[in-house]
Protein backbone atom coordinates (compact mmCIF):
# COMPACT_ATOMS: atom_id res chain seq x y z
CA UNK A 1 0.00 0.00 0.00
CA UNK A 2 1.04 3.29 -0.76
CA UNK A 3 2.84 5.80 2.04
CA UNK A 4 0.49 8.53 0.18
CA UNK A 5 -2.59 6.13 0.91
CA UNK A 6 -5.85 8.69 2.42
CA UNK A 7 -8.45 5.52 2.02
CA UNK A 8 -10.79 5.94 5.20
CA UNK A 9 -9.73 9.21 5.64
CA UNK A 10 -12.00 12.45 6.40
CA UNK A 11 -10.64 15.61 4.79
CA UNK A 12 -12.09 18.85 5.73
CA UNK A 13 -10.74 21.38 2.97
CA UNK A 14 -11.58 25.22 3.74
CA UNK A 15 -11.42 27.69 0.73
CA UNK A 16 -12.71 24.48 -0.75
CA UNK A 17 -14.84 26.05 -3.83
CA UNK A 18 -12.26 27.03 -6.10
CA UNK A 19 -8.47 28.19 -6.83
CA UNK A 20 -5.91 26.29 -4.40
CA UNK A 21 -8.47 24.78 -2.13
CA UNK A 22 -10.46 23.14 -4.81
CA UNK A 23 -7.09 21.95 -6.40
CA UNK A 24 -6.25 20.40 -2.84
CA UNK A 25 -9.49 18.81 -2.12
CA UNK A 26 -9.55 16.74 -5.85
CA UNK A 27 -5.68 15.59 -4.51
CA UNK A 28 -6.63 14.46 -1.17
CA UNK A 29 -10.01 12.69 -3.15
CA UNK A 30 -7.56 11.09 -5.59
CA UNK A 31 -5.34 9.71 -2.97
CA UNK A 32 -8.76 8.21 -0.79
CA UNK A 33 -10.17 10.65 1.35
CA UNK A 34 -13.53 11.51 2.02
CA UNK A 35 -13.60 15.08 1.37
CA UNK A 36 -15.60 18.10 2.93
CA UNK A 37 -15.25 21.42 1.31
CA UNK A 38 -16.50 24.32 2.88
CA UNK A 39 -16.61 28.55 1.67
CA UNK A 40 -19.57 31.17 1.76
CA UNK A 41 -20.04 30.26 -2.00
CA UNK A 42 -22.81 27.35 -2.63
CA UNK A 43 -22.56 27.16 -5.96
CA UNK A 44 -18.58 27.02 -5.77
CA UNK A 45 -19.10 24.37 -3.29
CA UNK A 46 -21.65 22.44 -5.65
CA UNK A 47 -18.66 22.37 -8.73
CA UNK A 48 -16.37 21.36 -6.70
CA UNK A 49 -18.70 18.11 -5.15
CA UNK A 50 -19.24 17.47 -8.80
CA UNK A 51 -15.54 17.44 -9.76
CA UNK A 52 -14.77 15.07 -6.49
CA UNK A 53 -17.36 12.98 -7.58
CA UNK A 54 -14.64 11.88 -10.17
CA UNK A 55 -12.97 9.50 -7.16
CA UNK A 56 -13.93 6.83 -4.92
CA UNK A 57 -14.37 9.04 -1.68
CA UNK A 58 -18.09 10.55 -0.39
CA UNK A 59 -17.61 14.25 -0.88
CA UNK A 60 -20.02 16.61 0.90
CA UNK A 61 -20.22 20.50 0.82
CA UNK A 62 -20.54 22.37 4.33
CA UNK A 63 -22.07 26.48 3.20
CA UNK A 64 -19.80 28.54 5.90
CA UNK A 65 -18.47 31.59 6.65
CA UNK A 66 -15.23 31.53 8.38
CA UNK A 67 -15.22 35.15 9.69
CA UNK A 68 -18.45 34.79 11.69
CA UNK A 69 -16.77 33.93 15.40
CA UNK A 70 -19.06 30.48 15.42
CA UNK A 71 -18.14 29.66 11.42
CA UNK A 72 -15.56 27.16 12.39
CA UNK A 73 -17.60 25.48 14.95
CA UNK A 74 -20.48 24.94 12.97
CA UNK A 75 -18.52 23.36 10.16
CA UNK A 76 -16.67 20.91 12.42
CA UNK A 77 -19.95 20.10 14.06
CA UNK A 78 -21.65 19.46 10.57
CA UNK A 79 -18.54 17.33 9.16
CA UNK A 80 -18.70 15.33 12.73
CA UNK A 81 -22.60 14.63 12.24
CA UNK A 82 -22.71 13.66 8.48
CA UNK A 83 -18.88 11.88 7.97
CA UNK A 84 -17.61 11.46 11.20
CA UNK A 85 -14.29 12.66 13.07
CA UNK A 86 -11.74 14.76 10.94
CA UNK A 87 -8.34 13.08 10.40
CA UNK A 88 -6.81 16.09 8.11
CA UNK A 89 -7.40 19.77 7.81
CA UNK A 90 -6.40 21.90 4.91
CA UNK A 91 -7.20 25.52 5.83
CA UNK A 92 -6.84 27.54 2.32
CA UNK A 93 -9.79 29.88 2.81
CA UNK A 94 -8.70 33.38 2.38
CA UNK A 95 -8.92 36.76 0.84
CA UNK A 96 -7.27 39.25 -0.42
CA UNK A 97 -7.61 43.13 0.36
CA UNK A 98 -5.20 44.33 -2.54
CA UNK A 99 -4.37 48.58 -1.08
CA UNK A 100 -1.47 49.81 -0.12
CA UNK A 101 -0.70 50.14 3.78
CA UNK A 102 -1.86 53.35 3.63
CA UNK A 103 -5.38 53.32 2.46
CA UNK A 104 -6.28 50.25 4.37
CA UNK A 105 -9.01 50.50 6.82
CA UNK A 106 -9.17 48.85 10.07
CA UNK A 107 -12.43 47.07 8.81
CA UNK A 108 -10.89 45.72 6.04
CA UNK A 109 -7.75 44.70 8.44
CA UNK A 110 -9.95 42.79 10.42
CA UNK A 111 -12.10 40.73 7.70
CA UNK A 112 -8.89 39.80 6.35
CA UNK A 113 -7.12 38.34 9.57
CA UNK A 114 -10.50 36.63 10.65
CA UNK A 115 -10.80 34.01 7.52
CA UNK A 116 -6.60 33.80 8.09
CA UNK A 117 -5.73 34.07 11.01
CA UNK A 118 -8.54 34.04 13.68
CA UNK A 119 -10.40 30.72 11.33
CA UNK A 120 -7.05 28.83 11.08
CA UNK A 121 -6.97 29.03 14.93
CA UNK A 122 -10.43 28.10 15.94
CA UNK A 123 -10.57 25.31 13.36
CA UNK A 124 -7.45 23.45 14.81
CA UNK A 125 -8.36 24.30 18.38
CA UNK A 126 -11.78 21.97 17.67
CA UNK A 127 -10.06 19.83 15.53
CA UNK A 128 -6.99 18.96 17.28
CA UNK A 129 -9.00 18.73 20.76
CA UNK A 130 -11.38 15.44 19.06
CA UNK A 131 -7.49 14.72 17.48
CA UNK A 132 -6.12 14.43 20.82
CA UNK A 133 -9.10 13.49 23.00
CA UNK A 134 -9.91 10.21 20.95
CA UNK A 135 -6.44 9.49 20.55
CA UNK A 136 -6.53 9.28 16.76
CA UNK A 137 -3.45 11.48 15.71
CA UNK A 138 -3.68 13.52 12.89
CA UNK A 139 -2.51 15.97 10.01
CA UNK A 140 -3.27 19.99 10.56
CA UNK A 141 -2.38 21.58 6.92
CA UNK A 142 -2.10 25.64 6.71
CA UNK A 143 -1.94 27.61 3.62
CA UNK A 144 1.10 30.03 3.88
CA UNK A 145 2.07 32.20 1.08
CA UNK A 146 5.44 34.25 -0.11
CA UNK A 147 4.15 37.36 1.79
CA UNK A 148 4.73 35.17 4.71
CA UNK A 149 8.72 35.50 3.68
CA UNK A 150 9.46 38.60 1.82
CA UNK A 151 7.67 41.78 1.56
CA UNK A 152 5.30 42.24 -1.70
CA UNK A 153 3.45 45.34 -1.82
CA UNK A 154 -0.10 45.91 -1.23
CA UNK A 155 -0.37 43.13 1.12
CA UNK A 156 -0.14 44.44 4.43
CA UNK A 157 -3.13 42.34 6.14
CA UNK A 158 -2.87 39.32 4.18
CA UNK A 159 1.55 39.27 4.70
CA UNK A 160 0.62 39.54 8.67
CA UNK A 161 -2.05 37.18 8.42
CA UNK A 162 -0.11 34.26 6.41
CA UNK A 163 3.29 35.10 9.07
CA UNK A 164 0.93 34.39 11.91
CA UNK A 165 0.28 31.37 10.26
CA UNK A 166 3.48 29.84 9.84
CA UNK A 167 3.84 31.43 13.59
CA UNK A 168 0.89 29.00 14.52
CA UNK A 169 1.80 26.03 12.40
CA UNK A 170 4.95 25.77 14.50
CA UNK A 171 3.21 26.69 18.18
CA UNK A 172 0.60 24.10 17.67
CA UNK A 173 3.51 21.33 16.16
CA UNK A 174 5.26 22.22 19.32
CA UNK A 175 2.02 21.81 21.53
CA UNK A 176 0.72 18.39 19.68
CA UNK A 177 3.44 16.48 18.34
CA UNK A 178 3.18 14.38 21.52
CA UNK A 179 -0.09 13.21 20.41
CA UNK A 180 0.56 12.61 17.37
CA UNK A 181 -1.00 15.48 15.63
CA UNK A 182 1.13 17.21 12.88
CA UNK A 183 1.04 20.73 12.01
CA UNK A 184 2.54 21.91 9.14
CA UNK A 185 2.18 24.70 5.86
CA UNK A 186 2.55 24.74 2.40
CA UNK A 187 3.82 27.91 1.17
CA UNK A 188 2.10 28.57 -2.40
CA UNK A 189 4.67 30.89 -4.78
CA UNK A 190 3.10 32.75 -7.65
CA UNK A 191 -0.44 30.63 -8.66
CA UNK A 192 -2.48 31.86 -11.26
CA UNK A 193 -5.82 32.06 -8.83
CA UNK A 194 -8.86 34.21 -8.52
CA UNK A 195 -6.95 35.77 -5.39
CA UNK A 196 -4.25 36.90 -8.21
CA UNK A 197 -6.12 37.21 -11.31
CA UNK A 198 -5.73 41.07 -10.59
CA UNK A 199 -1.99 40.67 -10.83
CA UNK A 200 -2.03 38.56 -14.00
CA UNK A 201 -4.24 41.12 -16.38
CA UNK A 202 -1.46 43.92 -14.94
CA UNK A 203 1.30 43.15 -17.44
CA UNK A 204 3.90 44.30 -15.98
CA UNK A 205 3.28 43.09 -12.92
CA UNK A 206 3.16 39.59 -14.27
CA UNK A 207 6.27 40.07 -16.36
CA UNK A 208 7.80 40.77 -12.70
CA UNK A 209 6.29 38.59 -10.75
CA UNK A 210 6.95 35.73 -13.53
CA UNK A 211 10.72 37.32 -13.93
CA UNK A 212 11.38 36.07 -9.91
CA UNK A 213 10.55 32.34 -10.63
CA UNK A 214 13.26 30.43 -11.38
CA UNK A 215 11.37 27.90 -13.20
CA UNK A 216 9.92 30.95 -15.62
CA UNK A 217 6.10 30.09 -14.68
CA UNK A 218 3.35 30.35 -12.36
CA UNK A 219 1.82 27.49 -10.43
CA UNK A 220 -1.01 25.86 -10.85
CA UNK A 221 -3.87 24.17 -8.01
CA UNK A 222 -2.04 20.67 -9.45
CA UNK A 223 1.45 21.87 -8.70
CA UNK A 224 0.73 21.40 -5.19
CA UNK A 225 -1.18 18.24 -5.23
CA UNK A 226 1.46 16.54 -4.53
CA UNK A 227 2.84 18.16 -0.76
CA UNK A 228 -0.87 18.81 0.31
CA UNK A 229 -0.99 14.73 -0.05
CA UNK A 230 2.72 14.28 1.25
CA UNK A 231 1.54 16.29 4.65
CA UNK A 232 -1.81 14.89 4.95
CA UNK A 233 -0.53 10.96 4.85
CA UNK A 234 1.68 8.92 6.89
CA UNK A 235 4.31 9.51 3.97
CA UNK A 236 5.52 12.51 6.15
CA UNK A 237 5.45 10.63 9.72
CA UNK A 238 8.02 12.42 10.99
CA UNK A 239 7.54 15.66 9.58
CA UNK A 240 6.20 18.79 11.92
CA UNK A 241 6.19 22.00 12.39
CA UNK A 242 7.13 22.71 8.76
CA UNK A 243 6.41 24.75 5.78
CA UNK A 244 7.29 23.54 2.48
CA UNK A 245 7.38 25.72 -0.41
CA UNK A 246 6.30 25.57 -3.74
CA UNK A 247 7.60 28.29 -5.72
CA UNK A 248 9.12 27.09 -8.79
CA UNK A 249 12.28 28.31 -6.60
CA UNK A 250 11.05 31.69 -5.66
CA UNK A 251 12.27 31.49 -1.93
CA UNK A 252 15.75 30.40 -3.00
CA UNK A 253 16.36 33.08 -4.45
CA UNK B 1 -1.14 8.80 -5.19
CA UNK B 2 1.61 6.85 -5.81
CA UNK B 3 5.42 8.05 -6.75
CA UNK B 4 6.23 5.94 -10.18
CA UNK B 5 9.87 6.55 -11.87
CA UNK B 6 9.12 3.55 -14.49
CA UNK B 7 12.08 4.22 -16.83
CA UNK B 8 14.12 6.29 -15.06
CA UNK B 9 17.69 6.27 -14.10
CA UNK B 10 18.88 6.86 -10.61
CA UNK B 11 21.91 7.36 -8.92
CA UNK B 12 21.93 6.96 -5.29
CA UNK B 13 25.51 7.67 -3.63
CA UNK B 14 26.27 6.20 -0.24
CA UNK B 15 23.18 3.57 -1.66
CA UNK B 16 24.71 0.60 1.00
CA UNK B 17 23.11 1.69 4.74
CA UNK B 18 20.76 3.89 6.15
CA UNK B 19 18.78 6.83 5.07
CA UNK B 20 20.44 6.07 1.19
CA UNK B 21 19.41 2.19 1.12
CA UNK B 22 16.15 2.79 2.31
CA UNK B 23 15.58 5.13 -0.67
CA UNK B 24 17.25 3.31 -3.58
CA UNK B 25 15.16 0.26 -2.27
CA UNK B 26 12.33 2.49 -2.87
CA UNK B 27 13.36 3.92 -5.79
CA UNK B 28 13.77 0.63 -7.51
CA UNK B 29 10.02 -0.67 -6.07
CA UNK B 30 9.14 2.43 -7.55
CA UNK B 31 9.90 1.01 -10.80
CA UNK B 32 13.12 3.06 -11.67
CA UNK B 33 16.35 1.39 -12.84
CA UNK B 34 18.73 2.58 -9.54
CA UNK B 35 22.44 2.68 -9.31
CA UNK B 36 24.13 2.05 -5.86
CA UNK B 37 27.06 3.40 -4.99
CA UNK B 38 29.22 2.70 -1.94
CA UNK B 39 32.62 3.06 -0.77
CA UNK B 40 33.79 0.15 1.79
CA UNK B 41 30.31 -1.77 2.47
CA UNK B 42 30.18 -3.86 -0.24
CA UNK B 43 28.11 -6.70 1.55
CA UNK B 44 25.28 -4.41 2.59
CA UNK B 45 25.24 -2.83 -0.88
CA UNK B 46 24.54 -6.01 -2.29
CA UNK B 47 21.61 -6.53 -0.05
CA UNK B 48 20.33 -3.27 -1.43
CA UNK B 49 20.59 -4.53 -5.02
CA UNK B 50 19.20 -7.62 -3.91
CA UNK B 51 16.39 -6.14 -2.62
CA UNK B 52 15.98 -3.66 -5.72
CA UNK B 53 16.39 -7.01 -8.54
CA UNK B 54 13.88 -8.87 -6.54
CA UNK B 55 11.19 -6.43 -7.24
CA UNK B 56 11.43 -7.15 -10.44
CA UNK B 57 13.86 -3.71 -10.72
CA UNK B 58 17.08 -3.32 -12.19
CA UNK B 59 20.15 -2.34 -10.57
CA UNK B 60 23.62 -2.27 -10.18
CA UNK B 61 26.53 -1.47 -8.03
CA UNK B 62 29.46 0.89 -8.11
CA UNK B 63 31.66 1.36 -5.94
CA UNK B 64 33.80 4.11 -5.28
CA UNK B 65 35.98 6.45 -2.34
CA UNK B 66 34.17 9.49 -3.78
CA UNK B 67 36.89 11.86 -2.16
CA UNK B 68 39.75 10.54 -4.31
CA UNK B 69 40.00 13.09 -7.75
CA UNK B 70 38.18 11.72 -10.68
CA UNK B 71 36.00 9.35 -8.45
CA UNK B 72 32.83 11.27 -8.93
CA UNK B 73 32.85 11.90 -12.67
CA UNK B 74 34.02 8.11 -13.15
CA UNK B 75 30.76 6.83 -11.13
CA UNK B 76 28.20 8.89 -13.27
CA UNK B 77 30.19 8.39 -16.48
CA UNK B 78 29.39 4.04 -15.60
CA UNK B 79 25.49 4.87 -14.97
CA UNK B 80 25.55 6.91 -18.21
CA UNK B 81 26.98 4.10 -19.73
CA UNK B 82 25.01 1.80 -18.47
CA UNK B 83 21.70 3.61 -19.02
CA UNK B 84 21.95 5.94 -21.21
CA UNK B 85 21.67 8.93 -18.54
CA UNK B 86 21.19 9.78 -15.09
CA UNK B 87 17.73 11.09 -14.19
CA UNK B 88 18.08 11.57 -10.40
CA UNK B 89 20.88 12.05 -8.48
CA UNK B 90 20.05 11.54 -4.52
CA UNK B 91 24.06 13.05 -3.40
CA UNK B 92 23.37 11.07 0.20
CA UNK B 93 27.22 9.80 0.94
CA UNK B 94 28.57 11.69 4.03
CA UNK B 95 29.23 11.56 7.44
CA UNK B 96 30.57 13.34 10.40
CA UNK B 97 33.82 11.36 10.25
CA UNK B 98 34.78 12.82 13.85
CA UNK B 99 33.96 15.08 16.43
CA UNK B 100 35.90 17.80 17.72
CA UNK B 101 35.95 20.99 19.44
CA UNK B 102 36.90 23.60 16.92
CA UNK B 103 40.26 24.62 18.65
CA UNK B 104 41.05 20.94 18.90
CA UNK B 105 40.39 19.96 15.25
CA UNK B 106 43.29 19.59 13.07
CA UNK B 107 43.32 21.12 8.88
CA UNK B 108 43.48 16.73 8.43
CA UNK B 109 40.13 16.64 9.94
CA UNK B 110 38.80 19.82 8.32
CA UNK B 111 39.66 18.71 4.90
CA UNK B 112 38.26 15.35 5.36
CA UNK B 113 35.00 16.43 6.52
CA UNK B 114 34.68 18.85 3.87
CA UNK B 115 35.96 16.50 1.16
CA UNK B 116 33.07 14.23 1.81
CA UNK B 117 30.51 16.33 2.96
CA UNK B 118 30.65 18.56 0.29
CA UNK B 119 33.62 18.57 -2.67
CA UNK B 120 32.28 15.09 -3.99
CA UNK B 121 28.49 16.01 -3.79
CA UNK B 122 29.92 19.25 -5.86
CA UNK B 123 31.29 16.95 -8.46
CA UNK B 124 28.68 14.34 -8.52
CA UNK B 125 26.70 17.84 -9.13
CA UNK B 126 28.62 19.21 -11.80
CA UNK B 127 28.74 15.80 -13.60
CA UNK B 128 25.13 14.94 -14.25
CA UNK B 129 24.28 18.56 -15.05
CA UNK B 130 25.14 18.84 -18.82
CA UNK B 131 23.53 14.93 -19.35
CA UNK B 132 20.54 16.35 -17.87
CA UNK B 133 20.13 19.19 -19.77
CA UNK B 134 20.41 17.21 -22.97
CA UNK B 135 18.01 14.11 -21.78
CA UNK B 136 15.26 17.81 -20.95
CA UNK B 137 15.77 17.85 -17.27
CA UNK B 138 16.00 15.61 -14.25
CA UNK B 139 15.95 16.21 -10.29
CA UNK B 140 18.78 16.28 -7.68
CA UNK B 141 18.19 15.45 -3.73
CA UNK B 142 21.36 16.29 -1.74
CA UNK B 143 20.90 15.01 1.70
CA UNK B 144 21.34 18.14 4.09
CA UNK B 145 21.37 17.97 7.62
CA UNK B 146 19.00 19.56 10.61
CA UNK B 147 22.90 20.40 11.80
CA UNK B 148 22.88 22.82 8.31
CA UNK B 149 20.83 25.32 10.36
CA UNK B 150 21.42 24.57 14.01
CA UNK B 151 24.89 24.66 13.33
CA UNK B 152 25.71 21.25 15.14
CA UNK B 153 26.35 20.94 18.79
CA UNK B 154 28.50 18.68 20.27
CA UNK B 155 31.65 18.71 17.96
CA UNK B 156 30.02 18.52 15.22
CA UNK B 157 30.70 22.34 14.01
CA UNK B 158 32.72 21.09 10.77
CA UNK B 159 30.38 18.82 10.18
CA UNK B 160 27.22 21.15 10.38
CA UNK B 161 29.52 23.86 8.37
CA UNK B 162 29.92 21.31 5.01
CA UNK B 163 25.96 21.00 5.26
CA UNK B 164 25.25 24.34 5.51
CA UNK B 165 27.40 24.50 2.25
CA UNK B 166 25.30 21.39 0.80
CA UNK B 167 21.88 23.79 1.44
CA UNK B 168 23.33 27.10 -0.02
CA UNK B 169 24.72 25.21 -2.86
CA UNK B 170 21.51 23.45 -3.07
CA UNK B 171 19.65 27.23 -3.56
CA UNK B 172 21.86 28.55 -5.89
CA UNK B 173 22.10 25.27 -8.33
CA UNK B 174 18.07 25.82 -8.33
CA UNK B 175 18.14 28.72 -9.86
CA UNK B 176 21.26 28.21 -12.38
CA UNK B 177 19.29 25.29 -13.87
CA UNK B 178 15.81 26.29 -13.73
CA UNK B 179 15.61 26.90 -16.89
CA UNK B 180 17.10 23.66 -18.26
CA UNK B 181 13.87 21.94 -16.29
CA UNK B 182 16.10 20.53 -13.46
CA UNK B 183 15.30 20.55 -10.33
CA UNK B 184 17.76 21.02 -6.84
CA UNK B 185 16.15 20.39 -3.73
CA UNK B 186 17.59 19.37 -0.40
CA UNK B 187 16.55 16.83 2.59
CA UNK B 188 17.63 17.88 5.92
CA UNK B 189 17.00 14.97 8.35
CA UNK B 190 17.17 15.32 11.88
CA UNK B 191 18.28 12.52 14.17
CA UNK B 192 17.84 9.17 12.02
CA UNK B 193 18.07 5.97 13.60
CA UNK B 194 21.06 4.91 11.66
CA UNK B 195 24.81 3.53 12.07
CA UNK B 196 26.17 7.21 12.00
CA UNK B 197 24.52 7.74 15.82
CA UNK B 198 25.95 4.43 16.71
CA UNK B 199 29.57 5.72 15.53
CA UNK B 200 29.32 9.56 16.62
CA UNK B 201 26.59 9.82 19.72
CA UNK B 202 27.08 8.18 22.56
CA UNK B 203 24.08 6.96 24.70
CA UNK B 204 23.71 10.07 27.14
CA UNK B 205 23.63 12.20 24.45
CA UNK B 206 21.16 10.19 22.05
CA UNK B 207 19.27 10.74 25.33
CA UNK B 208 19.62 14.45 25.76
CA UNK B 209 18.47 14.49 21.51
CA UNK B 210 14.94 12.46 22.27
CA UNK B 211 14.15 14.84 24.96
CA UNK B 212 14.82 18.05 22.49
CA UNK B 213 12.11 16.10 19.57
CA UNK B 214 8.42 17.23 19.52
CA UNK B 215 7.45 14.01 18.45
CA UNK B 216 9.46 12.74 21.06
CA UNK B 217 11.22 10.04 18.93
CA UNK B 218 14.42 9.68 16.35
CA UNK B 219 12.96 8.92 12.60
CA UNK B 220 13.23 5.65 10.74
CA UNK B 221 15.24 5.76 7.46
CA UNK B 222 12.03 4.31 5.53
CA UNK B 223 10.31 8.37 6.87
CA UNK B 224 13.45 9.64 4.93
CA UNK B 225 12.25 8.00 1.91
CA UNK B 226 8.71 9.39 1.21
CA UNK B 227 10.10 13.37 1.10
CA UNK B 228 13.21 12.25 -1.04
CA UNK B 229 11.14 10.63 -3.68
CA UNK B 230 7.91 13.79 -3.53
CA UNK B 231 11.43 15.85 -4.16
CA UNK B 232 12.69 13.55 -7.10
CA UNK B 233 8.92 13.30 -8.60
CA UNK B 234 8.46 15.73 -11.84
CA UNK B 235 4.76 14.91 -11.70
CA UNK B 236 4.18 15.15 -7.88
CA UNK B 237 7.10 18.30 -6.72
CA UNK B 238 7.62 19.51 -10.37
CA UNK B 239 7.26 22.99 -9.14
CA UNK B 240 9.39 22.79 -5.90
CA UNK B 241 12.99 23.75 -6.25
CA UNK B 242 15.50 25.02 -4.16
CA UNK B 243 13.68 23.74 -1.09
CA UNK B 244 15.53 22.22 1.93
CA UNK B 245 12.65 19.36 3.59
CA UNK B 246 13.01 18.86 7.06
CA UNK B 247 12.18 15.61 8.54
CA UNK B 248 13.13 15.79 12.18
CA UNK B 249 9.94 15.10 13.99
CA UNK B 250 9.36 19.04 14.49
CA UNK B 251 13.34 19.26 16.28
CA UNK B 252 13.74 22.36 14.36
CA UNK B 253 11.17 24.54 12.58
CA UNK B 254 12.68 27.13 10.49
Amino acid sequence: MSMFDLSGKVALVTGGGRGLGRGMALALAEAGADVVVTSRNEAELDESVRQLGAYPGDPLAVPADLSAPEGPEQVVAAVGEQRGPIDVMVHAAGLQVRKPALELSLEEWDRVQSVHLRAAFSLSQTIGRDMIDRGSGGSIILVSSLTANIGIRNTSAYGAAKSGIEGLMRTLAAEWATHGVRVNAVTPGFFHTELTDAMFQDEQRREWMLGRIPMGRAGTPEDLAGAAVFLASDASAYVTGQAIAVDGGWLAA
Amino acid sequence: MELRFDGRSVLVTGGSTGIGAAVAEAFGAAGARVAVHYNRSAEAAQQVLDAITATGAEGALVQADLTEPGAAERVVGEVVERWGGVDVLVNNAGDMIGRSAVEDATDELYESIMDLNLRQLFQCCRAVIPGMRERGGGAIVNVSSIAARTGGAGGAVMYATSKGAVSTLTRGLAKEVAGDNIRVNALAPGVIETAFHTRHTDPEKWQGLMASIPLGRAGRPEECVAPTLLLASDEHGGFITGHSLEVNGGQLMP
